[in-house]
């Protein structure tokens, strides 16, 4: 079998507050294997998006990586220099953000955008200057109807706030993509937009998965999106895993009594009628959290042995939760 | 009281128009008219629960405001138990406005930051004396405080000291404390995580049943209104194109609009094969709405008909209406897109 391209291990991402050390990331895991799609599902708070910022070199102080190793093709992502970060940035892993808006340069046209992006890993581009600008319009041109803008030659001309929100969405897609990358790190991509165009731009993300047989991470909330569009999922919880495996069986059949809830707690059109079950409770502060399952406080089939830390068990073939009452005789 | 129901909207519409300077004006600048909600007719009954779903800028927030008077209405009637709630003037509308009431989107914009609960709570009661003495509106507070799931020892607290579910609460108790007959819940779940969404829904059912409470639920998120709500509304353009019960419209959708956006929405339970329809484009601005069909510039089933010929609302079943020119050749996209 070949090495996954992705590869973290024991990653432990924290933030230096006044109030206290927040752990937001502690000790996670995760696989992305080669060009497929994995979900990461989580409330706010859970760290998801701070485990990919870490992946991606992007935490900043007060955080700070505290322990883990991080590899990519081959490569100890911790280990490479700032300027060999940069290299691998953008160009082998790209990452969209959640709001479109914030994420792009108001201040720059959309076609100055991607052209810096090429500028910057594109070794293939000519030398000469017109030839080279030229091979930077082709190239944005052929980026920007690739993620489904109509006549992008004139729209290269733009600024962000001429365009749409899903069509924003879509010119951050078509950024990140420029240089052809490996692995596609999409931070709630649909959060913000409207369910017919939320549905637009995650069927664009799965047939340019396809086309360019890249790995996309998805992050997301909804269970939805990653039922239709992940091979397999992850779901976090307080800055850990709390269960990962394929799609089909961690949707179907739950083992985290968490990622029970979560699909307990969401109203669904095919089960109208049915009374959903919210998880009471709130998600804990990660400031000094006890050694014991994160989800005690919640967890409604809690035991004495919860109070102690729970590591991953197996649950079925590549199906993994991280509680005591996996592996136990079925309930 | 009166045995009809407890809210008639009627052909109410709500342009915005921009603003000209005198220059402007004299140059004979024509002004700009945002036409957000577009003569809207829909009643309302007495403990019923509404739903009013759509996508971002289709007007359905503006369509709650509108009935509120929280935007005056350009045109058209809203009547709430008997009264013509647009004729009245503003010391009636107060009084009005306690039986009438409304749970905003956005917890954390929606409270006063530099108020404690127990004042954003108690407002209510202090504009509308329903408190003889300041022990009274404590006491009060105190009770609602309790039965929407926070603690009464919170009262001092400020809305930054709480979390976004528990800040929604907040609301809720604020709009329920004048005792109110309506509310018009404008997506109160949608800033919310997945969890904390399940246990505000659960609430503001819970309170409705106790409370005898009548709601206009707008959201855009179409499980949340197939759990929650009696009829649905759907909104496309400032215009509603399809309204019934809800067992009718979700299983048995005539609207295009409406047919698309069942099929978009992500479904835990479809996983791998679902039908989808797929829209093109974006929603046309109301600033320059499409002539004809609202909807044509989308729909898959767009005639040359559809781009003149505006739909009149037509009943298909009982208490099921929709406006689409092309129902009685009974199409569904949903159907299509299975073969």
């Amino acid at each position: 079998m070949n090495a996954p391209l992705l590869s973290v291990k024991g990653l432990r991402t924290v933030f230096d507050t006044r109030a206290g050390l927040v752990c937001a990331v502690d000790g996670v895991d995760v696989e992305v294997r080669r060009g497929e799609c994995l979900g990461v599902v989580g409330e706010s708070g859970s760290g998801k998006s701070v485990t990919f910022s870490s992946v991606m070199g992007l935490v900043r102080s007060p955080g700070r990586i505290d322990g883990g190793e991080i590899s990519f093709d081959g490569r100890d992502l911790r280990k490479l220099s700032p300027r060999d970060m940069r290299a691998v940035r953008g160009k082998e892993i790209a990452m969209t953000m959640q709001d479109a808006l914030t994420a792009l340069n108001p201040a720059l046209t959309v076609g100055e955008q991607i052209a810096e992006v090429l500028e910057a890993h594109d070794e293939t581009l000519p030398d000469g200057r017109g030839a080279r600008s030229r091979a930077i319009r082709d190239r944005s041109i052929e980026i920007l109807s690739l993620v489904g803008i109509p006549s992008a030659e004139s729209r290269l001309r733009q600024y962000p706030h001429e365009f749409s929100g899903g069509m924003r969405q879509r010119i951050m897609i078509a950024i990140a993509l420029a240089c052809r990358p490996k692995l596609l790190i999409a931070d709630e991509p649909t959060t913000a937009l409207d369910v017919t165009i939320q549905a637009q731009v995650l069927e664009l993300i799965t047939d340019i998965r396809e086309k360019l047989g890249m790995s996309v991470v998805l992050i997301t909330h909804d269970l939805g999106v990653v039922a239709e569009h992940c091979d397999r999922v992850m779901v976090m919880y307080a800055g850990q895993v709390v269960e990962e495996g394929p799609t089909k069986d961690v949707i179907g059949q739950p083992k985290h009594p968490y990622t029970q809830g979560l699909l307990g707690s969401i109203p669904r059109l095919s089960l109208r009628g049915q009374p959903i079950r919210p998880i009471e409770g709130q998600v804990p502060d990660l400031i000094n959290l006890p050694p014991q399952c994160r989800f005690y406080s919640r967890c409604a089939v809690r035991k004495d042995v919860c109070k102690s830390l729970i590591s991953m068990r197996e649950a079925g073939p590549a199906h993994r939760a991280r509680c005591v009452r996996v592996g136990e005789t079925s309930k | 009281m009166t045995s009809g129901p407890l809210l008639q909207v009627e052909h109410l519409t709500k342009h915005y128009t921009s603003h000209r300077s005198l220059g402007q004006r004299l140059a004979g600048t024509p002004q700009i008219v945002v036409r957000a909600v577009n003569d809207v007719s829909l009643s309302v009954q007495r403990g019923e629960i509404l739903g009013l779903i759509g996508e971002s800028g289709c007007g359905k927030s503006t369509l709650g405001r509108a009935i509120l008077r929280l935007h005056e209405p350009t045109s058209g009637k809203v009547v709430f138990d008997g009264t013509d709630v647009t004729a009245l003037d503003a010391h009636a509308m107060k009084a009005m406005r306690r039986r009438m009431q409304i749970i905003f989107q956005d917890p954390y914009a929606s409270l006063n930051p530099r108020r404690t609960v127990a004042e954003i709570v108690g407002l209510p009661l202090r504009l509308h004396g329903l408190a003889t003495s300041e022990d009274e509106v404590r006491a009060k507070v105190g009770a609602m405080i309790e039965k929407v799931g926070l603690k009464a020892n919170q009262l001092d607290r400020y809305p930054h000291q709480f979390s976004g579910g528990q800040r929604q609460r907040i609301g809720i108790a604020r709009a329920l404390i004048s005792n109110p007959e309506f509310i018009v819940c404008d997506e109160p779940v949608s800033a919310l995580d997945v969890s904390i969404q399940a246990q505000i829904i659960e609430l503001l059912q819970e309170l409705k049943r106790e409370l005898g409470l009548t709601y206009l639920f707008i959201s855009h998120d179409i499980s949340v209104i197939g759990y929650l709500a009696d009829r649905v509304a759907v909104m496309y353009l400032g215009e509603i194109v399809e309204m019934g019960p809800v067992d009718a419209v979700l299983s048995h959708p005539r609207h295009p609009y409406t047919q698309s956006l069942m099929s978009a929405v992500p479904e835990v339970d479809a996983v791998g094969h679902k039908t989808r329809v797929r829209l093109k484009g974006d929603l046309p601005s109301p600033l320059k709405p499409p002539a004809g069909c609202k909807f044509h510039t989308r729909c898959p089933l767009a005639t040359d008909a559809c781009r003149t010929t505006a739909p009149k609302v037509e009943t298909v079943a009982k208490g099921h209406v929709a406006a689409c020119l092309r129902l009685s050749e009974n199409l569904s996209l949903l159907e299509d897109a299975e073969t």
